[in-house]
């Protein structure tokens, strides 16, 4: 979990870094050639493999850790008062049903766009004389809805939740805990856990009132 | 100094035996505040053998806090709300007059309850017994100093030997993991020269038979930490994930 769970980490704020320029000022043209890279490059296609199994993993890890863990509690208190002390106990407890959010909500937001770049017909723009699919539109059309904004912020609240406590459990697993950095690490986790769902959610946002 | 009497309402978990389906049963008790929470439930229990009942039975022992017997959850909080603190040395006084006081057994499938609040914490013994131990023939008491030990380690060491092994760590735990527990056994003998020797067969044995026995995965919800009467610092997990990872990795014995 933790591994898995590390690595999906980098890859958010790559993912961020890439996403934040739907929110330049050009009408998509140098996120339509990013994602025409991201989408064209060998070692990205390499390291996207590996994503999309590092994802199944963390996953499937998670579904059969938490069935594991059901299992041998057996039945629970009639009285609910779980206290933490390291993380919020209500995050920590639920990184399951957490997971589940995120994992349909990943569905959603690959159909709507990932599926589209790769399979989909959209339609070309011309950036000096290159064909260049033009993922920009869907973006633009899907962030007109307002509902469609509502469930992406949510599900960025969602994440959010999932990292807070995550971020920090990932290292104590792996064993990487010392008075000297551990309290940095606990730190860096929740500043990252809410600047990097909070950079996610602005996009639709953005798009939404850029386009009222 | 009169004692200004509470009158509490108590809902305890009756189960006769392992195969019963359990359930609550409320009681009406009078305690005073300077009562501990085991001398409230004794109160209970006089009243209920004069009804011609049977006796709410639960596990006591030294009653000073130290030998970690007093196993139960008040309110869903092993060891009742107090941190730090045993079951017996919880008093009344962090109760009000008028409450409602839930108590249940542990609860987890590693700890089967034996009777109403009695769970069978066997299962901590065969940890223990699979390496929480050193092996050498100790002899007589040598002279102090003899093994110089640097001042921090003995602290971490001794720190985590005040564990008593109460079980409130697999109580406390969504996922009954007993973590806590192993690890501050681990650490305890592991941290100090006469323990280090068969460091890494002590973390792969225990750790193979904390599994064995059914508790679930830590996934570092910190309930054990919060709740442990003895405060374990959930540092010492780190230090076990660590001493297994490594252990896992080089040494050349299997479990």
């Amino acid at each position: 979990m933790s591994l898995t769970g590390l690595f999906l980490i980098v890859f958010l704020l790559v993912h961020l870094t890439g996403n934040l320029q739907l929110l330049m000022d050009d009408g998509g043209r140098q996120f339509n050639l990013y994602a025409k890279f991201m989408t064209t490059n060998p070692l990205i296609k390499f390291t996207s493999y590996g994503l999309y199994a590092f994802i199944l993993l963390h996953a499937i890890q998670g579904i059969l850790l938490w069935l594991k863990n059901k299992a041998a509690k057996g039945s629970s208190y009639a009285v609910n008062n779980t206290r933490a002390t390291n993380t919020v106990a209500g995050f920590a407890k639920n990184m399951g049903w957490l997971g589940i959010i995120i994992l349909v909500f990943l569905l959603i937001h690959m159909y709507q766009f990932w599926l589209q770049m790769k399979l989909g017909h959209l339609p070309m723009v011309e950036y000096d004389g290159v064909q260049v699919k033009n993922l920009y539109a869907p973006v633009t059309e899907t962030f007109s809805n307002i509902g469609f904004v509502v469930f992406y912020v949510l599900s960025m609240v969602v994440i959010a939740f999932h990292l807070w406590h995550g971020f920090q459990s990932s290292f104590q697993t792996l064993g990487l805990n010392h008075k000297k950095y551990t309290p940095f690490i606990h730190g860096l986790g929740k500043l990252y856990a809410v600047a990097v769902p909070l950079g996610f959610a602005l996009i639709p946002i953005l798009f939404f009132l850029k386009n009222m | 100094m009169a004692l200004a009497n509470m009158n509490l309402t108590l809902k305890v978990w009756r189960q006769s035996n392992n195969k019963a389906k359990g359930n609550f049963e409320t009681h009406k008790v009078v305690a005073n505040e300077h009562m501990s929470f085991l001398e409230m439930l004794d109160v209970l229990n006089e009243q209920l053998i004069q009804e011609q009942k049977t006796p709410v039975a639960f596990e006591h022992d030294c009653r000073e806090g130290i030998c970690g017997a007093c196993s139960m959850v008040i309110n869903g909080q092993p060891h009742g709300p107090q941190r730090g603190t045993t079951t017996c040395q919880l008093h009344m006084r962090q109760f009000k007059d008028g409450d409602t006081i839930v108590v249940e057994p542990f609860r987890a499938k590693a700890f089967p309850v034996i009777k109403d609040l009695v769970v069978d914490r066997s299962a901590f013994d065969r940890i223990i017994q699979s390496g929480g131990y050193i092996s050498v023939n100790t002899g007589q008491a040598v002279d102090g100093n003899t093994l110089p030990i640097e001042k921090d380690l003995s602290s971490q060491a001794f720190d985590a030997a005040t564990c008593i092994g109460c079980g409130a760590c697999v109580a406390a735990c969504p996922n009954a993991s007993a973590m806590l527990f192993t690890s501050a056994k681990v650490s305890h003998l592991n941290l100090l020269p006469q323990g280090a020797i068969e460091a890494e067969q002590r973390v792969l044995s225990m750790v193979n038979q904390m599994d064995e026995e059914g508790f679930g995965m830590c996934s570092n919800v910190t309930a054990c930490e919060a709740e442990c009467p003895k405060e374990i610092s959930v540092d010492n997990i780190a230090r076990l994930n660590r001493q297994y990872i490594g252990a896992s990795l080089k040494s050349d014995k299997m479990a």
